[in-house]
C-alpha cells in the first residue's frame, strides 16, 4: 500500500462523468486500485473516491489532468494521516460443523454482522477501516472464502481539532 | 417562439458570429441542413468529413475565431476524429456538431450510429450528447465558451435527429446562465504576483536566458507583448514549430525553431542556457530530445494557461498558470520596477556565442548542380522571395514542413498553419481552404509532400467549385520523405516501403481534373516562371507539381532519443564527418 494515494473527486451528477474519469485514467496510464462513487447530499453532485497507485508526483499530474475535465468541480487529495477511511466488506465464508461458531466468533471480535446463513456456509458483512479488513481477510481465509466483494474505500478530511481562532473585532477582513 | 432543434442550432451558431461552417449532410443531420438555406452562414460542401474538421482549423488558426465542422452520424463521426485529435493536441479552437440516430434507437446499433461522444472523448477539450431540444441554445455557448477560453481546443456536439426535429421554446442564456452551468470550469488568467516578481528577479539576474516560445503566445494574442518584452530585456528568442511568426524571424534576437530540426543555435542557446523562459510551450519531446540532457544547466520559468503543463515533463523554478498575454504584461511591470533599482548584468559574452554560433552553422543545402535534381530548399526560398510578406503558408507533416518552417521568413503572427502534435500528413490542402476563407484578403500558399497530397487532394473539387482561390506547391520526391531519410540514416539504407513515383498518379492532370491550373516544374529555370504564373491566377486554384531531387534530408537533426548536444549538422558543415561533438 506504500503508493497507495486517495483522490477524492466531486463532479456534476451527469450522464458520462465517471466515464470521462475512467477513460482519462486510461488514457495516461495510471492504474486504479479502487474506486467507489455515488450522488453526495447535494444532487446535482457525485462523489467520486478514487485509489491510485503511484508515485506522489504522478499524484500531483493525476489531479491537474482530472482537473481539466470540464464536469470535475473540486479535488482533495487524502493522505490517511489526515482522513477518514472506511470500506465494506462482504464474504460467503465456510462454516460447516463446529467451525461454523469459531466463524461466528471472529465476526463478533471485528464486530461485524452475519447476513446471510446458509446450511454449510455464512456471508458475513464488516465496515471499517481498510486495513482492519485486510486483518479479517487474513483471518477468515483458512476457514475457506467462497466469495469475497469489496466496495473500495470511501473517505473524508479529518475534522479540525483546535478550537477556531477569536475574529478580530474590528471587522475588518484578515 | 417556438423553433424546431434545427432550427435552434442554426440560430445559435448565428448568435455566436459564425459567418461560415463546413460540412457534408446526411441521414441524421438532414434536419439541420434545411434550415441553412435560410441563414447567413455560408456553408462550404466538403468532399470528405476530414477535410471539413482540417479547413475548420486552417479557418481557427489564421482567425483566431473557432471553426465550425457539422457532419453527420456513423462514419462521418468517425472521420472527423483525426481532426479533433489534431486540434486537440495544437489546442485549436473548434466545433464539431454531428448528427446522432434518434433517442429511442441510440444503444440498438441502429443504421450509421456510433458512440460518438465514447469515440472523441478523449480528442476533444469537451463533448456532450444533446438529449433535450431546449438545451441545444445553452449546449452551443457553454461549447464556444469552453473551445475558446483557458487554453482552447475543440468541443464536439452530439445530436439525435429526434433532437434536431422536436420543437423547443427558444431562449438564449446569459453569460451568468451560462457560467453557473459550469461550475467545474474556471480557467485562471492572472498570473501570481509572487511568482511573477520572482520570474522578474530569475530574468533580471541571468547572464544566458533564452525565451522559448510555443504556440500559447499565439492563442493568447500575445505577440505584441512578446515584442515588448523582448525590446525591454534584449534577451534571444526561439520560436517553436508552432509558434512560427509569433516574433519576427528577420529580427536580430530571433533564432528561429528549436527542436528535431531546429536551427543549430536555437538547439544549442537552449542547450547552454542558465535560464529558459517558457512561454505557452510544452516541454514537446521533439523540442526536448531526451529529456534527461535538455538544457542541463537552466532556470526555468513557465507560464502557461494550462496547469497540467507545469511540471508535466520538466519541473519549473518558477511555474506561472496563466493567459501569457496577462502574465507578460505584468512581467514587464515588474522588471521594470525591478530593473530601475538594479540593471540586468552583462549578457555581451552570451550575445557573441551566440552569434559564433549562428556564423558557424547556419541553415545550408548544396546547391543543384547542371543536371542534377531540383532541391526542395531552393523552391521553398524562391517561393518566399516571390510572395507578399504576409502570405499565409500551410504545410502538411514531413520533411517539406520542416523545409518549410527552416527556410521561410515569418514576420507576422498567423501566417504559418501546420499540423505540430499530431503530425497529420493530408493537413495542408484542406487546412489552406480553410485558412484562404478566414482571410480571403491574404495569399494561401500550400506547401505539401506528394504523399501527404494523395491523402486529402480531393478537396480541390471543394476549392474549385467554392471559387477558393489557394495555391499548392507539391515538393514531389516520388518518396514518403521524412520515412526514407530515417531508412537511410537508421536503418542502414534499407527503404521499406517509401517508394511513391514521381507521376503515378499524374498530379497535373489530377489537378486539372479537379478545376485547378496545373503547372509542372522540373529544373532549376523554371521554378521561378512557375510561381510567377501562378501568383497571377486569382479565379481558381493552382497547383504546381515541383520534381524535386530525392536525396535531400532535413539538417540539422537530432536523431530520436539523442540528446540536443548531439545535434547532426549539414555534411558540408564538418569537414570528415556529420556528427558535431561540443
Amino acid at each position: 500500500m506504500a503508493n497507495h494515494h486517495t483522490v477524492s473527486v466531486l463532479v456534476e451528477n451527469k450522464f458520462g462523468v465517471l466515464a470521462r474519469v475512467s477513460g482519462l485514467f486510461a488514457r495516461r496510464g495510471y492504474n486504479i486500485f479502487s474506486l467507489a462513487v455515488a450522488p453526495t447530499d447535494d444532487e446535482r453532485f457525485s462523489r467520486i473516491t478514487i485509489v491510485v497507485d503511484v508515485e506522489q508526483t504522478s499524484v500531483e499530474q493525476i489531479t491537474k489532468q482530472l482537473f481539466k475535465l470540464v464536469n470535475v468541480v473540486k479535488i482533495t487529495e487524502l493522505s490517511p494521516e489526515s482522513s477518514v477511511e472506511r470500506e465494506l466488506l462482504l464474504a460467503t465464508v465456510r462454516a460447516s460443523g463446529q467451525i461454523r461458531s469459531e466463524v461466528i466468533e471472529l465476526v463478533g471480535v471485528f464486530e461485524g454482522a452475519i447476513v446471510d446463513v446458509g446450511r454449510d456456509s455464512l456471508t458475513v458483512m464488516l465496515a471499517g477501516a481498510p486495513d482492519r479488513l485486510d486483518d479479517f481477510e487474513d483471518l477468515v481465509r483458512p476457514f475457506g472464502i467462497v466469495e469475497l466483494q469489496r466496495t473500495g474505500r470511501v473517505a473524508l478530511p479529518k475534522l479540525e481539532r483546535q478550537a477556531p481562532r477569536l475574529r478580530s473585532v474590528s471587522g475588518k477582513a484578515s | 417562439m417556438k423553433l424546431t432543434g434545427a432550427q435552434a442550432l442554426i440560430k445559435s451558431l448565428e448568435m455566436e458570429g459564425v459567418e461560415v461552417m463546413f460540412g457534408l449532410p446526411g441521414g441524421c443531420i438532414l434536419p439541420a441542413y434545411d434550415p441553412i438555406i435560410d441563414s447567413p452562414i455560408r456553408h462550404i460542401l466538403v468532399r470528405h468529413e476530414q477535410g471539413a474538421g482540417h479547413m475548420a482549423e486552417g479557418y481557427a488558426h489564421v482567425t483566431g475565431r473557432p471553426g465550425v465542422a457539422m457532419v453527420t452520424s456513423g462514419p462521418a463521426a468517425t472521420n472527423l476524429v483525426t481532426p479533433l485529435c489534431d486540434a486537440y493536441m495544437d489546442s485549436v479552437p473548434m466545433i464539431a456538431i454531428t448528427g446522432q440516430v434518434s433517442r429511442p434507437a441510440i444503444g440498438t446499433d441502429a443504421f450509421q450510429e456510433c458512440d460518438t461522444v465514447g469515440i472523441t472523448r478523449s480528442v476533444t477539450k469537451h463533448n456532450e450528447l444533446v438529449m433535450d431540444p431546449e438545451e441545444i441554445p445553452l449546449f452551443v455557448r457553454q461549447a464556444f465558451h469552453i473551445a475558446t477560453t483557458g487554453r482552447p481546443g475543440p468541443v464536439l456536439l452530439d445530436l439525435p435527429k429526434d433532437v434536431l426535429q422536436a420543437t423547443m421554446e427558444w431562449g438564449w442564456p446569459t453569460d451568468a446562465e451560462v457560467s453557473a452551468s459550469l461550475p467545474g470550469y474556471r480557467p485562471t488568467t492572472r498570473g501570481h504576483a509572487r511568482m511573477i516578481k520572482e520570474a522578474a528577479r530569475l530574468i533580471n539576474e541571468s547572464r544566458q536566458p533564452v525565451l522559448y516560445v510555443g504556440g500559447g503566445i499565439l492563442k493568447a494574442r500575445a505577440a505584441e507583448a512578446l515584442g515588448e518584452l523582448v525590446e525591454l530585456t534584449g534577451i534571444h528568442v526561439v520560436t517553436t514549430l508552432m509558434a512560427r511568426g509569433a516574433f519576427p524571424d528577420d529580427h536580430p534576437l530571433c533564432l528561429g525553431m528549436p527542436g528535431m530540426h531546429g536551427n543549430y543555435t536555437a538547439i544549442t542557446a537552449m542547450q547552454r542556457a542558465d535560464l529558459l523562459i517558457a512561454l505557452g510551450s510544452r516541454f514537446d519531446d521533439r523540442v526536448t530530445g531526451k529529456v534527461g540532457g535538455f538544457a542541463p544547466d537552466a532556470k526555468i520559468i513557465h507560464v502557461d494557461v494550462d496547469p497540467a503543463e507545469l511540471g508535466k515533463v520538466r519541473q519549473p523554478d518558477v511555474p506561472i498558470v496563466g493567459d501569457c498575454r496577462l502574465v507578460i504584461v505584468d512581467l514587464i511591470e515588474a522588471l521594470r520596477q525591478l530593473q530601475a533599482e538594479e540593471p540586468a548584468p552583462d549578457r555581451n559574452a552570451w550575445k557573441s556565442q551566440i552569434s559564433g554560433w549562428q556564423e558557424t552553422y547556419p541553415l545550408h543545402y548544396d546547391q543543384a548542380e547542371d543536371g542534377e535534381a531540383l532541391k526542395p530548399q531552393f523552391v521553398l526560398e524562391t517561393l518566399r522571395d516571390s510572395t507578399p510578406d504576409d502570405t499565409i503558408l500551410v504545410s502538411g507533416v514531413g520533411q517539406h514542413q520542416m523545409w518549410a518552417s527552416q527556410y521561410w521568413h515569418f514576420n507576422h503572427p498567423y501566417t504559418w498553419v501546420n499540423s505540430g502534435g499530431l503530425g497529420t500528413m493530408g493537413f495542408s490542402v484542406p487546412a489552406a481552404i480553410g485558412a484562404k476563407v478566414g482571410r480571403p484578403d491574404r495569399v494561401v500558399w500550400a506547401v505539401d509532400g506528394d504523399g501527404c497530397f494523395q491523402m486529402t487532394a480531393q478537396e480541390l473539387v471543394t476549392a474549385s467549385s467554392e471559387r477558393i482561390p489557394i495555391k499548392v506547391a507539391i515538393l514531389n520526391n516520388a518518396y514518403l520523405g521524412m520515412v526514407r531519410q530515417w531508412q537511410e540514416m537508421f536503418y542502414d539504407e534499407r527503404y521499406s516501403e517509401v517508394y511513391l513515383s514521381p507521376d503515378l498518379p499524374d498530379y497535373v492532370k489530377w489537378a486539372e481534373a479537379m478545376g485547378c491550373v496545373a503547372l509542372r516544374v522540373e529544373s532549376p529555370e523554371e521554378v521561378q516562371p512557375a510561381i510567377d504564373k501562378a501568383n497571377e491566377i486569382d479565379d481558381r486554384p493552382v497547383v504546381i507539381d515541383f520534381r524535386t531531387d530525392a536525396r535531400e534530408k532535413v539538417f540539422p537533426m537530432v536523431p530520436a532519443g539523442a540528446s540536443n548536444d548531439d545535434v547532426v549538422v549539414h555534411p558540408a558543415q564538418v569537414p570528415g564527418g556529420e556528427r558535431v561533438v561540443q
